[in-house]
């Protein structure tokens, strides 16, 4: 097919993403310096997040038979930028400037963000079996590279390997599915295995097969139970900047595709395969919830809580009909932002590196004493991962439970109220902690002027955010209706 | 435009009171106590203004004393919809007034974190008053569940834990978070329910009182729909199987905090259920009335016992609020005229009963810095005045007549005979069991043998203002309740018929 400027346009914000990559590469060959490739990354990263602009006047528009850019795939397009370009203004602080900080090469960070974020665009856009193949692998192996940057920490390198041996497994797990899906159907597109499964009535069993088998794949890098075992230990030994990557633009970009393939070819979710999603939601919110209990690291607890939060969204995705995809895109966003000012802290607690991050849940302890509006910010994010009223999470709540009783899941809306009543427990635990009496260890604190620096006013924002949307969601809601599929 | 501020002002309070500890920890008491005044104040010139003839009753649309209207989230037809009637005034004056007192018992108690002590303070009451002006069932379950949050502060902050160290207050925090939290979800499950169940029938997507009022439920759905709200109720008011938080959130919480929960967080429940779970559910609630009224009975004679069994002075008055509101409970599901109105005496009369002897407490504390009653005894001409003033809200309590309690109790009991003789003719003996748990208090607490025999500090201006204001009123309240009687009488005349009517067809079916 010929591809006109129309095409070049709503392709824009992955051109300039992969452009940005090249340049990037280019100068770090051209003169090693820290803030030149920050620069360059937030410059291509703002530019691609200003091309959606065009891009949408010419959506939807299908670019050859692997992509097809609609608003859906731009706004997951444009959660990913957002969060990529709030991962890599915390990288910056986090990496440090000068002798302080990382010890190692810095700017490589940078590029293996952009590629991965370039993966997770291609993947959201997906209409075909080998774009959703190749976006995945492009949005996971530079995560290999991002969890072992920190590779004079045992965690980091140890997080890397099992985050590589089990990403290659679930690929393998995806391929084998994608190949059983092509034998009974014939087609590697979305839209032509929907018909031809639909054609049959009920999937034959090999077709079920091969969409479970891709169920177990996406399930992996979604930390889905019982695929969620390696989720504490990477996040727990990825630098932060990285956790709030793999927790956010990762994360996200695969769910999105997930939408795709199961809203395109409904048929594919009848029969036993709504039936095994409903107890992967079950069983994801309750063990997530359960093992987060006792975790005394900041990181697995968040690892763990992000392992409930799927589950959350696993009933809106069992429920697939009526609002079920506007609860999707609501509530992905408010994790996101929820996720990104907690693991936020967390890098700012931890900047510039020294070794090892301060995720351990007694370096929080008074914390409010000493950085109150630091403190604030956490509140509101475990306020929000809680689902408490004016925080956006329990918008984002309010239209899972509003999906699960219109599609009559009772079961399913009855795990999620005692998965979230366990998860306040946590939650509040983290709060209260930040409040107590301030203990006299030696610890490792945010620095002083952390709000001025680029990484502390993007997470002022992002807390602002939250709070105005909590109190305020309609400007989200009518986006997020302009999205659907 | 008068009912938006009635909530702004606490939560712009608050943030002063936060603020205003960068020029000393008086400066936050006093805007608190501003604030509060202010509250009151608005809540004196509306009752003295308005006319409480208006009320929601059953067939027509409601009419509201005030109210306010504004946009919020059109995709799910949610709207910020604020309106006044005589029941939600009593209960924003009890509010405010409570607020008062637990600005002025706290001002030196509290000597840590001032300012953002009575940033909480200033919010939960903000919570709770848009609790009782909330009639968009969306915006009511937005303050139910965020005022929670700076209740948990407050106990968990700035609360004791046991002596024994066994129970801390972020044990006691927590419970409280997570009973209310767990149980508001549920009725959250209910209210979208019920939403959707209209909008099925209607094809409008509205979370408004006055259109959900209209919608028709099958038998089955509007029992488990009432079941949902019934539960998030229970929970607060509380009901006895659900009532384990009560008791360790009052003994751990700052004495503001015992103030609030007792006076004002367990109306919310009472107020929730002649709100919203009766006129929305009047089949149902009137097939659930024998139930109800049984738990009642459990909770009265249950907390009555376990009130008497209890050697905290705080738990003690804690049982004893699980055994009053096992009375609010009888009379609201009677469905008769006078019990009503003997609910909404009863629970302003306990709001300013158990808040005095939540402060009476407190002052002990702060002299004995113990609420063992082991550990007293004897302190009858230890301490000026307040044993004295004790008996009397102790005399309050267990339903001495000339105070409001008795007012409320007689006509609970009287509303609730001609329904339900036996219930009441054992919720009546009840009493015995509140005098005997009451005078034991008395008892433990000042007389016997003397522990020691130092003379403790006499009660100060602050202190005496505090309680003998609280016993005038509750007097007040015991000999002329009319003006209490006359504004509620529209609204509590709404729900009887509500019930009443679902009474009789529920008698002619059977």
């Amino acid at each position: 097919m010929d591809l006109t400027i129309q095409h070049f346009i709503a392709l824009a914000p992955l051109l300039i993403t992969s452009i940005t990559i090249v340049v990037v590469m280019l100068g770090i060959a051209w003169r090693r310096n820290h803030s030149q490739s920050f620069l360059l990354t937030v410059a291509g990263l703002n530019l691609a997040l200003l091309s959606i602009y065009p891009a949408l006047k010419v959506a939807p528009l299908v670019v050859t038979p692997l992509l097809q850019i609609d608003t859906f795939a731009l706004l997951y397009i444009g959660i990913i930028l957002v969060s990529t370009l709030a991962c890599v203004t915390l990288a910056h602080a986090y990496l440090g400037e000068g002798k302080a900080g990382y010890p190692g090469n810095r700017e490589e960070l940078y590029l293996l963000i952009l590629l991965s974020a370039a993966g997770g665009m291609v993947l959201v856009a997906a209409q075909h079996l080998a774009s959703l193949f190749i976006g995945l692998e492009l949005l996971s192996v530079p995560v290999y590279g991002l969890v072992a940057y920190a590779f004079f920490n045992k965690r980091s390198l140890e997080g890397g390997i099992k985050y590589m041996v089990l990403s290659a497994a679930g690929s393998a797990f995806l391929l084998f599915g994608m190949a059983l899906l092509y034998a009974e159907s014939g087609s590697l597109g979305f839209g032509e295995i929907g018909k031809a499964i639909a054609a049959t009535g009920l999937p034959s069993p090999i077709a079920s097969l091969g969409l479970g088998m891709m169920l177990v794949g996406l399930g992996f890098k979604l930390s889905l139970v019982p695929f969620h075992l390696w989720t504490p230990d990477v996040y727990e030994g990825a630098p932060a900047p990285v956790a709030a990557f793999l927790a956010t633009a990762s994360k996200v970009a695969v769910f999105g595709v997930l939408v795709r393939l199961f809203q395109i070819s409904p048929a594919a979710t009848s029969g036993v395969l709504s039936d095994v999603m409903s107890v992967i939601a079950v069983a994801s919110i309750l063990i997530g919830n359960l093992l987060a209990l006792t975790q005394n690291n900041l990181k697995r607890l968040l690892g763990y809580s992000s392992i409930a939060h799927f589950g959350y969204i696993m009933i809106a995705m069992v429920a697939s009909k009526g609002m079920a995809v506007e609860a999707i895109n609501v509530y992905l966003v408010t994790y996101v932002l929820t996720s990104l000012g907690a693991f936020g802290v967390i890098t700012l607690m931890s900047s510039p590196y020294s070794g090892r991050d301060a995720d351990a849940m007694f370096e929080y302890r008074g914390l409010f004493w000493r950085r109150p509006y630091l403190t604030a910010v956490l509140t509101v994010m475990m306020l929000s991962l809680a689902g408490i009223p004016l925080t956006t999470g329990f918008i984002g709540k309010f239209y899972i439970i509003a999906t699960g009783v219109e599609a009559h899941l009772w079961w399913l809306t009855g795990s999620l109220v005692v998965g979230s009543a366990i998860g306040v427990f946590y939650y509040l635990r983290v709060m209260v902690t930040l409040y107590l009496q301030d203990s006299k260890i030696q610890r490792h604190d945010a620095p002083f002027n952390w709000a001025q620096r680029a990484g502390g006013v993007m997470l002022l924002g992002i807390t602002l955010l939250a709070f105005f949307l909590g109190v305020y969601p309609q400007p989200l809601l009518t986006l997020v209706q302009h999205a659907g599929l | 435009m008068i009912l938006p501020w009635l909530i702004l002002i606490p939560f712009i309070g608050g943030l002063l009171c936060w603020q205003g500890e960068r020029f000393g920890p008086t400066l936050p008491r006093w805007i608190a106590l501003i604030t509060m005044s202010l509250l009151t104040g608005l809540g004196l010139y509306l009752w003295s203004t308005g006319t409480y003839t208006y009320a929601p009753a059953p067939g027509v649309d409601p009419t509201w004393a005030v109210e306010f209207k504004a946009q919020w989230i059109q995709r799910f037809g949610i709207s910020v919809h604020l309106a006044l009637d005589g029941l939600s005034l009593l209960m924003i004056l009890l509010t405010g007034l409570l607020g008062i007192l637990s600005v002025l018992c706290s001002w030196k108690e509290i000597q840590r974190n001032v300012g953002f002590f009575h940033l909480n303070l200033m919010w939960i009451l903000g919570g709770v008053v848009g609790v009782f002006l909330a009639i968009d069932l969306f915006m009511f379950f937005f303050f139910w569940e965020m005022m929670l949050v700076p209740m948990y502060f407050l106990i968990a902050l700035w609360g004791h834990s046991s002596a024994d160290g066994k129970k801390t207050r972020i044990y006691a925090a927590t419970k409280f978070f997570i009973f209310t939290q767990a149980s508001g979800l549920i009725m959250l499950v209910a209210i979208l329910g019920l939403v959707l169940v209209h909008f099925n029938q209607t094809g409008v997507i509205t979370f408004s009182y006055a259109d959900l009022l209209k919608t028709k439920l099958s038998h089955s759905t509007e029992y488990i729909l009432m079941l949902g709200f019934f539960i998030a109720f229970a929970v607060k008011l509380p009901i006895v199987p659900l009532h384990s938080w009560l008791p360790d959130a009052h003994a751990q919480a700052p004495t503001a905090g015992s103030v609030d929960l007792a006076g004002i967080l367990l109306k919310t429940a009472a107020y929730g259920l002649l709100r919203f779970a009766l006129p929305l559910f009047p089949n149902a609630s009137a097939e659930f009335a024998p139930i109800a009224m049984i738990l009642g009975l459990i909770g009265i004679f249950y907390g009555a016992f376990l009130a008497f069994a209890q050697t905290d002075i705080k738990r003690l008055i804690a049982f004893s609020s699980v055994s009053h509101m096992g009375f609010v409970l009888i009379g609201i599901y009677s469905g008769s005229q006078q019990a009503l109105q003997g609910v909404v005496v009863q629970m302003l009369a306990h709001g300013l009963s158990a808040a005095a002897l939540f402060i009476l407490s407190g002052q002990l504390y702060e002299r004995l810095h113990t609420r063992d009653m082991r550990e007293m005894g004897g302190l009858w001409n230890k301490i000026a005045y307040l044993p004295a003033i004790s008996l009397f809200f102790a005399a309050a309590s267990l339903g001495l007549p000339g105070t409001g309690n008795f007012v409320g109790e007689f006509l609970i009991l009287i509303g609730s005979f001609v329904s339900a003789p036996w219930i009441t003719a054992i919720a009546t003996s009840g009493l015995v069991f509140g005098s005997v748990y009451s005078l034991i208090m008395i008892h433990r607490a000042y007389f016997g043998p003397a522990k020691t025999e130092e003379i403790l500090k006499g009660m100060d201006g602050r202190e005496l203002i505090m309680v003998l204001g609280l016993a005038v009123l509750l007097v007040l309240l015991g000999i002329y309740p009319q003006p209490v009687l006359d504004t509620s009488s529209a609204t509590m005349h709404g729900v009887q018929q509500w019930l009443g009517t679902a009474f009789t067809q529920l008698a002619s079916a059977r």
